[in-house]
């Protein structure tokens, strides 16, 4: 690995001050399941690594104001996949922050750092789009609150300026019922990156929000707000075509070594159409 | 042994240009070291502590064979660095066995012939007590999933799965 300046903030202040001033050449570091790998590969050469662990504001907690939920920048996958309030409200979110890695990997990495590398196959990406999730960034003119779907661009790229520093992700609290799922594909049981990852969400007045990833450069958000593809009485030939309208975003990489884009997006429907069964059945048994 | 009972080791390192000084507790005993940002917590476990039960393999945080519980936490040490380390408290293999005796697990493992070349046995090991101290009777699939981040090309498995299940049934004797 290359030699770099380590910086260790205390504060979010400080955190933002030493961005500014390594701008491009700085990476943060939160859980560095990632960034470790690509500074040994020599893929990133940053002359700054800045270890946000030890900033006061971004104690690695998971919290309740009022209705919204917020899960601090430093929270790992193993924290939420375990926390009560998102097993019982954000189950796609706990189930896709389950599957990531390994327990060794889910111990430290972090969902804002999932988020922030911006892999089309990130498994939270596809929840947090159900959920309309916000994410909170702190830059040298505040804080700025950034809707998820305006977040992603494409592989590695967001919305995020270089100076700006994710504090949160804030999920707000259902207002009606709904019942939601995550389900993935991946070549082999246990660690594995997915080859389709997808998040399914039904309220009771039938909307479904189905998002997914490892199907396209960035995770896509599709809403059905006709209520057909929740509806059981439908007919087949009808909710199949509400999906395919809904899945008519993806668009997987011929180039990717993990399956071939013919094999995702036959999986994308069979998933699609499975995570809405799983997530009405679960709105049957509240 | 230096006056604040702190144990003082690798004086090259603390002389190079950019070390930090880290303090952390390895297996119970602490420790004083001087570390470059870029070596990771395996590195200085192995070449500044002579702890060379965690092994150096692929590197990436797929196989599992650094794992040491950092914290009370398993992780990947070839994916932390040694810095992000300070003031924590660090478990290797070489602090599961007391007063000269094995622990239940490594007997276990032993009694199964789990152990076959024996890279990747430190991790596991790691791994499956970081699970039996979470929950003492896992399941099969509980098992499974705990020890998914652990590869062993030997391909031991059964004999691992089945260690680990001996000492849950044993009911943390």
């Amino acid at each position: 690995m290359h030699a770099f300046v380590y910086e260790r903030p205390g504060t979010l202040a400080d955190a933002v001050a030493l961005l500014s001033r390594h701008g491009p050449d700085a990476r943060l570091l939160a859980g560095g399941t990632d960034l470790i790998i690509r500074l040994r590969d020599g893929s990133l050469r940053p002359r700054a690594v800045i270890d946000v662990k030890r900033v006061a504001e971004l104690e690695p907690g998971i919290g309740q104001d009022g209705r919204t939920l917020t899960i601090g920048a430093t929270a790992v996958m193993t924290d939420i996949a375990a926390d009560p309030r998102i097993r019982d409200h954000f189950a796609a979110l706990a189930e896709a922050a389950s599957v990531i890695g390994s327990v060794q990997i889910r111990n430290r990495a972090t969902l804002a750092g999932n988020i922030c590398n911006a892999s089309p196959a990130a498994d939270t990406a596809p929840a947090l789009l159900v959920y309309d999730a916000t994410v909170v960034a702190a830059g040298p003119s505040g804080a700025r609150r950034i809707p998820i779907d305006a977040f992603f661009v494409r592989s590695g790229h967001t919305t995020l300026d270089p100076r700006e520093v994710v504090t949160a992700i804030e999920l707000p609290l259902p207002t009606s019922r709904a019942a939601s799922v995550h389900l993935r594909r991946t070549r082999r049981r246990g660690h594995d990156l997915a080859s389709v990852t997808l998040s399914c969400l039904v309220d009771e007045h039938g909307v479904t929000r189905l998002a997914y990833g490892s199907v396209g450069p960035r995770p896509v958000l599709a809403v059905d707000e006709s209520g057909v593809l929740a509806d059981a009485r439908a007919s087949d030939a009808a909710r199949s075509a509400v999906l395919e309208g809904m899945l008519a975003a993806a668009s997987p990489s011929p180039r990717s070594m993990r399956a071939s884009p013919e094999y995702r997006l036959a999986m994308l429907r069979v998933l699609g159409m499975r995570a809405v069964a799983t997530a009405l059945t679960r709105l049957a048994e509240g | 042994m230096n006056v604040n009972g702190m144990d003082e080791v690798n004086e090259e390192a603390r002389g190079a240009q950019g070390a930090i000084p880290i303090r952390l507790a390895v297996n119970g005993r602490q420790r004083a070291l001087a570390v470059l940002p870029h070596h990771t917590l395996l590195d200085v476990l192995r070449d500044d502590l002579g702890l060379t039960g965690a092994k150096e393999c692929c590197l990436v945080g797929e196989c599992g064979a650094c794992t040491v519980l950092v914290d009370g936490r398993t992780v990947d040490a070839c994916l932390v660095l040694a810095v992000e380390a300070d003031g924590a408290e660090v478990l290797t293999v070489e602090g599961l066995a007391g007063h000269g005796r094995l622990s239940r697990l490594q007997e276990a493992f032993l009694e199964k012939g789990a152990a076959q070349c024996g890279f990747c046995i430190p991790g596991q090991l790691l791994s499956a007590q970081a699970l039996l101290d979470a929950n003492p009777h896992p399941t099969l699939p509980e098992v499974q999933e705990a020890m998914a981040g652990n590869l062993c090309r030997c391909a031991g498995y059964e004999q691992i799965t089945e260690a680990i299940l001996d000492v849950a049934a044993e009911g943390g004797r």
